[in-house]
């Protein structure tokens, strides 16, 4: 079931994703990076333990199993009894993290997240693993389309949404060291590598600036961050210079970097692998709307479930390409040019 | 009723599960093999009352894949039962295919219930009892549990109401194939006494060798009649993951993962043997 391949928006390599802004291929599918980085901490760290729901093959969790069988617990399919018994161990001075599928997590365990975790703001970080479309083939009960908007509705839990390998192992490394609830959204899929291995600056809650220009800001986490670098590298044929924000952090949000973005460029388009209701981009809105109102138009899924499929099918098929970006950006760009 | 002809329409939902999942490079072929003397029962031996050309026919019996991941064994069972072309099932997991990776209710002519996060299942089939009392209907509702999907919570609240609320037109079937996705099920999290459990909830409790189409058949029919007026009843069913393929059987890891071309060559050959 593991899928190297990279994901390709249009075949042929020209349309491979992050091949227009000059990104290598990717090579490792960011879960595997997950459960790397999470053997890494909990090698350094001995009070890290890890409480799995049945899938930590899957999600990559069970590397600290093969080290660490004694600070690993199945708890089986039972995520709301997982997410219980992590806030007893974080009560007890341990670091859980909590690993399952993002959907099965906070679809079943939603109430034990909001009291257990969120509302007695404990030191637990949850894994939603297999987040967005692109686990593609097990279908749409399977996928995490609604994780932001449903981790927005837990005030006390930072939210970070890492985009290639060098910014899991930022992410899993913060997460474990910030003392807190932390949400971390990982994939099935490889992802092109944005930053160098190992050069990821990661701050929580500061945006990386991957791009400079001054007509337009592309803001995008997760896979949407190659694409929108695609999107950047067509738009600059066009004359249009886009900046680039990684919005890895989609809470706190960096309110800076959004401001500075409108005040700067004048227009945003926003992209995530998300639905438009209560994502990112609408969060991103609100900032904008309050500090600075500028054109902004939004890449995501729309009021829609999906279907299963090859990743690469899907995101043309509901819209998540740089193409859609490029597209999103020239009208962006126009409406500014209108006021 | 034909034991051998039964045996032969097994044999038939394997190949075509084994060929749906190997085209769509991706399913859970181990864990439909588990269930199919148990599905075909159900579907081809007079167990269930349906009306394919009529799917939503008020009166029927309702099948329920709980453990949604088996998909491709009701999609193979609901095709040659009638609900829709045979073709169909070569297009699982494609895009613009109503054959979902896991099942979606009304995507298909058949499917009763979207399923695929475990634990589900046994409440939707109570309302459906609880729904047929109201509308004065007499059909029976089968569901079809995983043996992991038993950790669940929601199991356990489904199995109380059914015992409050004597519905004795649901029955629950477990299929105990002692493996869940990353071990064996007293490794990972052990069921055991699982029969004492369900009599304890209230059930009445009927075991079987899931896989031997006489004794199926037999405990199916005794669940429906049903063995004591006013409880639910649940069948636990012996099953081998894997089962038909000598090396699926052997190796959990099979969980979740098609077979490689080769591989479902060689599985070709060891099920028409
Ligand atoms: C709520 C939920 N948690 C986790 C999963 C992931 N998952 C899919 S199949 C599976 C194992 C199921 O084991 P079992 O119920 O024994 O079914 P089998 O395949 O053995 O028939 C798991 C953990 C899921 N589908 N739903
Ligand atoms: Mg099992």
């Amino acid at each position: 079931m593991i899928q190297t391949v990279a994901i390709a928006q249009t075949p042929g390599e020209a349309r491979r994703l992050g091949a227009r802004a000059g990104l290598p291929p990717a090579t490792k599918p960011l879960r595997d990076v997950f459960g790397e980085a999470l053997l890494e901490v909990a090698t350094h760290n001995p009070r890290v333990v890890v409480l799995d729901g049945d899938l930590g093959n899957s999600t990559k969790a069970e590397t600290v199993r093969h080290a660490f069988p004694e600070r690993f617990f199945n708890i089986g399919i039972a995520e709301s009894n997982l997410v219980g018994v992590a806030a007893g161990l974080a009560a007890c001075g341990f670091i859980p993290w909590i690993t399952s599928f993002s959907s099965f997590l906070l679809c079943n365990a939603y109430d034990q997240l909001r009291l257990a975790v969120a509302m007695s703001n404990i030191n637990a970080k949850i894994l939603g693993s297999h987040g967005g479309i692109t686990l593609g083939k097990d279908g749409p009960t399977q996928m995490g389309i609604e994780d932001f908007a449903l981790v927005g509705g837990l005030p006390t839990v930072v939210m970070l949404v890492p985009c290639d390998a060098a910014a899991m192992k930022a992410a899993v490394r913060a997460a474990t060291d910030y003392v807190g609830p932390v949400w971390l959204r990982s994939s099935r899929v490889a992802l092109p590598p944005v930053y160098p291995a190992d050069g990821c600056p990661f701050t929580i809650g500061k945006a990386n600036c991957l791009r400079q220009g001054d007509d337009v800001t592309l803001i995008a986490c997760g896979i949407m961050v190659a694409a929108a670098l695609d999107a950047a590298a067509v738009l600059a044929d066009e004359g249009i210079e886009a900046r680039v924000l990684d919005l890895h952090t989609l809470r706190p949000l960096d309110v800076e970097a959004i401001v500075a973005a409108a005040v700067e460029t004048g227009a945003i388009v926003t992209a995530e692998e998300h639905l438009l209701t209560g994502g990112m981009g609408s969060n991103v809105a609100r900032i904008v709307a309050q500090h600075r109102p500028v054109p902004m138009r939004f890449v995501g899924l729309a009021d829609t479930y999906t279907e299963s499929a090859e990743p690469d099918e899907l995101l043309r098929k509901y819209h998540l390409t740089a193409d859609d970006i490029v597209t999103a950006a020239r009208a962006a760009v126009r409406a500014k040019g209108k006021r | 009723m034909d034991i051998n002809r039964l045996y032969a329409m097994a044999r038939q939902l394997r190949l075509d599960v084994l060929e749906m999942t190997t085209l769509a490079r991706s399913g859970h072929p181990s864990s439909c093999f588990s269930a199919t003397e148990i599905v075909t029962a159900l579907y081809f031996g007079g167990l269930l009352r349906y009306r394919p050309h009529d799917p939503r026919w008020p009166g029927r019996d309702r099948f329920i894949m709980s453990k949604g991941h088996a998909a491709p064994l009701l999609y193979a069972a609901l095709a040659h039962a009638g609900y829709f072309d045979r073709s169909l099932l070569w297009t699982l997991r494609q895009i613009d295919s109503p054959l979902q990776g896991h099942p979606i209710q009304a995507l298909l002519p058949g499917v009763e219930a979207t399923t695929g996060s475990l634990g589900q299942g046994l409440s939707v089939g109570l309302g459906h009892v609880l729904g047929g009392r109201l509308n004065g209907l007499d059909y029976r509702v089968f569901v079809l549990l995983g043996d992991g999907e038993c950790q669940a919570g929601q199991v356990w609240e489904a199995a109380m109401a059914a015992a409050h609320f004597r519905a004795d037109r649901l029955i629950a079937i477990v299929d105990y194939n002692k493996f869940q996705e990353t071990g064996p099920i007293a490794r990972e999290m052990a069921l055991e006494p699982l029969a004492a459990k369900w009599e304890s909830f209230g059930w009445s409790v009927l075991e079987m060798d899931g896989h031997d189409m006489a004794a199926v058949m037999a405990t199916l029919t005794e669940s429906a009649r049903p063995p004591r007026p006013g409880r639910p009843t649940v069948v636990i069913a012996h099953t081998v993951k894997g089962k038909g393929v000598s090396f699926v059987e052997a190796d959990y890891t099979f969980h979740g993962r098609a077979l490689t071309p080769e591989q479902a060559a060689r599985a070709r050959e060891e099920l028409m043997r």
